[in-house]
């Protein structure tokens, strides 16, 4: 690497390389928002990535959340399918993917990708009741399955974002 | 790109770990924060868990424990008991010279030598680190290779669609399933459900590794046995009184 | 050898094989995925009786599937004339065997969708694992062997590549064998003599399927087989069945020695009902001794017809034979407390009963049909029937 002009000529495919990258991560991102006025069925005001990334990506941090926490136990709430689960369960059904107007559901059956991890995995999140776990699971709820309107809820925002500003501002934007 | 998203991922899960080990569970952490593994940290094979089930104590025809796994693990009885799943069960011994009898719940034993291990085509049959013998449902096949090879019959396979399942136990149709040691309380530094519901204290849980648990003081003090300890399997669950 | 001499089925009679193997292989796909989106419940197979009706086909398939390719390796390996010219038949037959049995087995799984995730995570320690390595490097052998043969270009090579398949064969059947060899748990299983006893069987039941091929092929072909190779096929039929015969004794007496074992083969020596029945008159008397005496009765041995009833004896045999062992095997309780009489709500001390549902028989016969079919095209269009024509003038002997 000590030919300056040789350097130079792999900064300028590294930068093509960015910049392809970039588009691709753009593209089909904008190619979706198109395709209807959808609103997206969330809590909180962001995902635990950003929107563009987590739709391309998502399928990658759950495999490897899913093989980490079977095989070595780690149990990191972040990219844990029960926490997606959490947040993206529809007021009405109360579920992910009970039908086609829910999250996961209706995005994969209009993109044409089965999902079997509902074969065994609920799609609802933890019922309240079985407080064992704060965090996933208020323990008061008045208006029905809205978190965030519940003190743990917001509280639970709260951490998200502490998490997000630990780890040197990812996933805020 | 996936190369940087990796190391990104990497230094997010670092990040998240070391917070999450202390604010996932208060109300569980904070009760024995000395020994909880933070949920960021691997399982490690300084431990190894297991169970000393102790047949004296163990009352005919009590079957808490059963009725606990159950709920805890969301199965129970769907009107067919030949295909239903038993990750537990309470097995009467009674000696075929003396008459002499026993009752004793069976699980899997979480062997360090698992034959369902070493059989399984795809590895979805695994040990982990901390001697806890687990089924990763994502690569089961549902050949029932380790349910042959098992000598506990501790192996279920799943017959028939589950809904409803616990959010923190998925189960589904297709796939072989077991005692899973209740390894999502384990790592939350709770007991086994099982355990915790046997009001007679004839099971006890801990670490075998561990010199000053005390499992390990039980063993070495009483006679305990291995259930087929012909079959060298060196099983996690040892039971005394048989 | 002479191309032309090799004759084509009758067209009527192709299209109406055509149509009766499809309409049963399709049975089995639609009797399959009726399985899959049920759920095994459907099944007769419980928490007791894991492997059920389709391992029992699926495993006579496989075992058969190497046994038959013994006529190719007598043929280029030992060099015996009368075996080469059924070198091409006998190849097929083992591929499309193998192709049917891994069908019923692969479409038997829970997750049948997960085919993949069995291609690519191998665990090295499992029998299983290795059988993937074992059954997808046969069907390559045994596919460049058939070339071999074919391609007059190629038929020096055909000895080398008989012999790799020769070997490879007794390692698959071994590892078929071992899959059952290693369950240390269960009483029926985990003895070494189960990996020698498959590859015998798998010469008796490879040859009996081959005879009934053979024989159905040249009536429609409208030819006669010669007298003098049909006696060799039948004696050495013979000496196979005898074989077998010879195993299942050692196996038996070796059990009844170890007092640990005596419980389980009285279970299927004398009272364990239907695996008694099947061994004694299915395995024993019309699987064995039956065909033994046909194919050595002075009369009926050299009669066509009598070979032919000795094979379908033989192969009725053989499915009895599996079915002692592999459903036998696990409706007697495993022995987790030795010395105590066990009882729970999980069945342990009891007899397992197993009543196969109809599902799964036809996902065992659509197997069955996926390998005919597979012969039937194949035959159809390349010419795989034996040509004894190019024996005469010769001794059909050595
Ligand atoms: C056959 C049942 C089954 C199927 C299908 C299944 N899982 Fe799982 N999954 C499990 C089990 C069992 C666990 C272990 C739970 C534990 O130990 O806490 C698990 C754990 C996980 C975890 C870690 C725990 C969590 O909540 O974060 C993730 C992530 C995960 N699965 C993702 C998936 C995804 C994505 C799919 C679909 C592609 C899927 N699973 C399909 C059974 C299944
Ligand atoms: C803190 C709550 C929260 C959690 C936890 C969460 N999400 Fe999100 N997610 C959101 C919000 C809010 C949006 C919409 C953001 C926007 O509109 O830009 C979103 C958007 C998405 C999108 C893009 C949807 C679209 O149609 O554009 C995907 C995909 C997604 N999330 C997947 C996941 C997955 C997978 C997980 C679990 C690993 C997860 N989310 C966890 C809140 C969350
Ligand atoms: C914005 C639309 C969208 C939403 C919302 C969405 N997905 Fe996806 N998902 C996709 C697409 C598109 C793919 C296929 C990507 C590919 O194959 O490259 C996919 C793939 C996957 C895969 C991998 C599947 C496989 O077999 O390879 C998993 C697992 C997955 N999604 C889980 C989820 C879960 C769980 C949710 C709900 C929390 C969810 N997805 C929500 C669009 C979405």
């Amino acid at each position: 690497m000590s030919n300056p002009a040789k350097r130079r000529s792999i900064l300028g495919w590294l930068a093509a390389v960015l910049a392809a990258v970039l588009l691709a991560g753009v593209l089909p991102a904008s190619a979706h928002d198109e395709h209807g006025d959808h609103k997206v069925i969330a809590k909180g005001d962001k995902c635990v990535e950003d929107t563009a990334y987590m739709r391309r990506n998502h399928m990658k941090l759950l495999m490897h959340q899913r093989d980490e926490t079977m095989h070595k136990g780690i149990r990191t709430t972040k990219y844990s399918l029960k926490n997606c689960i959490e947040c993206h369960a529809n007021p009405k059904t109360g579920s992910v993917a009970s039908s086609k107007e829910d999250f996961c559901m209706g995005c994969h059956s209009y993109a044409a990708v089965k999902l079997d991890c509902f074969e065994c995995h609920s799609t609802k999140p933890k019922a309240a009741g079985d407080t064992l776990h704060p965090i996933v699971a208020p323990s008061a709820q008045p208006e029905g399955k809205d978190k965030q309107s519940s003190l743990s809820g917001k509280m639970r925002w709260q951490m998200q974002a502490n998490l997000a500003s630990l780890n040197g501002g990812e996933g805020v934007k | 790109m996936s190369k940087v998203d990796n190391s990104r991922r990497l230094f997010i899960g670092a990040g998240a770990a070391a917070t999450a080990g202390l604010v996932i569970a208060p109300g569980v952490t904070l009760l024995d924060l000395a020994h909880a593994r933070p949920a960021g940290e691997a399982a490690s094979s300084t431990k190894r868990w297991g169970l000393l089930i102790d047949s004296s104590k163990c009352a005919t025809g009590c079957t808490d424990c059963v009725t606990a796994c159950g709920k805890e693990n969301g199965f129970g009885s769907t009107g067919h008991p030949e295909t239903d799943a038993q990750w537990i069960r309470k097995v009467e011994l009674k000696e075929i010279k003396s008459g002499n009898s026993h009752s004793l719940p069976m699980m899997c034993q979480h062997c360090a030598e698992p034959p369902c291990v070493d059989v399984c085509p795809t590895g979805a049959s695994f040990k982990r680190a901390d001697g806890i013998v687990l089924v990763d449902r994502h690569i089961c096949i549902g050949c029932r290779y380790c349910m042959m090879a098992c000598p506990y019959k501790a192996r279920s396979f799943v017959h028939e669609e589950h809904e409803d399942q616990n959010p923190e136990v998925p189960r589904g149709k297709g796939c072989v399933e077991g005692c899973t040691l209740c390894v999502h309380r384990i790592d939350r530094d709770q007991q086994p459900a099982c355990v915790e519901s046997c009001k007679e204290g004839a099971m006890l849980f801990g670490d075998l590794n561990d010199p000053n648990s005390e499992i390990s003081k039980r063993i070495a003090t009483y006679a305990t046995t291995q259930v087929r300890a012909d079959l060298g399997l060196n099983t996690g669950v040892r039971y005394q009184g048989i | 050898m002479n191309f032309e001499a090799f004759r084509k089925i009758e067209n009527s009679v192709f299209y109406a094989l055509l149509g009766v193997f499809g309409l049963i292989a399709a049975a089995g796909m639609g009797a399959a995925y009726y399985m899959e989106s049920h759920g095994h419940v459907v099944t007769g197979m419980t928490n007791q009786i894991v492997w059920g009706m389709p391992h029992v086909f699926a495993i006579f398939l496989i075992v058969a599937a190497s046994g038959v390719l013994n006529l190719a390796s007598l043929g280029s390996v030992f060099g015996i004339k009368v075996y080469k010219v059924r070198g091409m038949l006998s190849g097929l037959l083992a591929i499309a065997m193998l192709a049917g049995g891994l069908t019923v087995l692969m479409l038997d799984l829970g997750r049948s969708d997960r085919l993949i995730v069995a291609m690519t995570h191998l665990n090295l320690t499992s029998v299983f694992a290795l059988n993937v390595f074992l059954y997808t490097g046969f069907f390559s052998i045994v596919a460049v062997y058939i070339w071999t043969m074919m391609d007059r270009k190629m038929h020096d090579y055909s000895k080398y590549v008989g012999f790799a398949a020769f070997i490879w064969r007794l390692a698959l059947t071994t590892g078929t064998g071992a899959i059952f060899a290693f369950l240390v748990a269960r009483q029926a299983y985990g003895t070494a003599l189960l990996p020698p006893m498959f590859i015998i069987m798998s010469f008796s039941f490879g040859l009996a399927v081959f005879l009934l091929v053979q024989t159905a092929m040249f009536r429609w072909n409208n030819r006669k087989l010669d007298p003098t190779i049909q006696r060799r096929l039948k004696n050495l039929l013979a000496v196979f069945v005898a074989a077998v015969l010879y195993f299942t004794l050692v196996y038996h007496m070796t059990n009844l020695y170890f007092a640990k074992q005596t419980a389980f083969e009285h279970f299927i020596l004398l009272n364990g009902g239907i695996y008694t029945t099947l061994f004694w008159v299915g395995q024993i008397l019309l699987g064995s001794l039956l065909p033994l005496a046909i194919l050595f009765h002075p009369e009926m041995g050299r009669k066509c017809n009598w070979v032919i009833v000795a094979s379908l004896l033989v192969i009725f045999g053989g499915f009895a034979q599996l079915y002692v062992l592999l459903i036998g095997g696990q409706a007697y309780p495993l022995s987790i407390f030795p010395g105590y009489e066990a009882s729970s709500s999980f069945f342990d001390g009891r007899i397992n009963p197993y009543n196969p549902s109809l599902p799964e028989f036809l996902l065992g016969f659509g197997g069955i049909a996926i390998a005919a079919l597979i012969t039937t095209v194949a035959v159809r269009v390349l010419p795989f029937l034996p040509d004894d024509s190019v024996l005469h003038g010769e001794t059909v002997g050595e």
